[in-house]
């Protein structure tokens, strides 16, 4: 199944895109995303281990289940105001 | 829509206070010189536009049930901020003066804690560096 995912500030930086359309296993959880991503992407866990989640642009734990369509992100240490 | 991309008109927000509100705090978030002692010239805000609506909207809804009296109103930048320009404006109004404080404090603290809004700053060297509240830093 296929996935939306968004990277923002310094994930942005490190993955060099803002967004990807990507191939996910069924039944991947959140947890298992991360750990894919940071397998590429070492430089991901420079803000520590897996920081907060946002599925279809609401907060989400690790063990949520992915679902075709899904739009996904991992939001590095927010600093607004 | 609590994000723009244009100044925060605060005056605005203070003109919608209702004529049965007596007091009406305003907090204004304004882009600072330094921070962790280093010079900044400016800051670019990033957000994760659709969610951050929503989080800005739960938060209120949150505020409207815990102080059902306060009528709060947010604003948040998005863009390339100079030293002095409002990046957020809290207006929070209610008939007497303690519920809107501690309603627009509320308001102030949860934006900070979970809206998905990053800072980007510059310094006059030319550099700059994603601001990460949970790397030691005082509260900004």
């Amino acid at each position: 199944m296929r996935i939306r995912l968004l990277y923002f500030a310094t994930f942005k930086d490190v993955a060099g895109r803002d967004s990807e359309d990507r191939q996910v296993a069924g039944g991947a959880k959140v947890s298992d995303l991360w750990r894919e991503l940071t397998r590429e992407m070492p430089g991901l866990l420079k803000t520590g281990s897996m920081p907060p989640a946002a599925v279809n642009r609401e907060y989400t734990g690790p063990e949520t289940v992915l679902a075709d369509g899904d739009e996904v992100a991992f939001l590095p240490p927010v600093a607004g105001g | 829509m609590y994000l723009t991309d244009a100044p925060i008109d605060s005056a605005a927000l203070f003109a919608a206070a209702r004529p049965s509100d007596g007091g009406v705090c305003t907090f204004l978030g304004v882009v600072r010189n330094h921070h962790m002692g280093r010079p900044t010239e400016r800051i670019a805000y990033e957000a994760y536009g659709p969610m951050a609506e929503a989080e800005i909207g739960k938060i209120l809804d949150g505020l409207a049930r815990e102080w059902p009296d306060a009528q709060v109103q947010v604003r948040h930048r998005v863009g390339v901020l100079e030293i002095g320009d409002v990046a957020v404006a809290i207006v929070a109004s209610a008939p007497h003066r303690a519920e809107a404080f501690v309603a627009c404090r509320a308001a102030i603290d949860r934006i900070k804690a979970t809206v998905p809004i990053w800072k980007r700053e510059f310094h006059p060297d030319g550099t700059s560096d994603w601001v990460d509240p949970t790397a030691g830093s005082p509260p900004g």
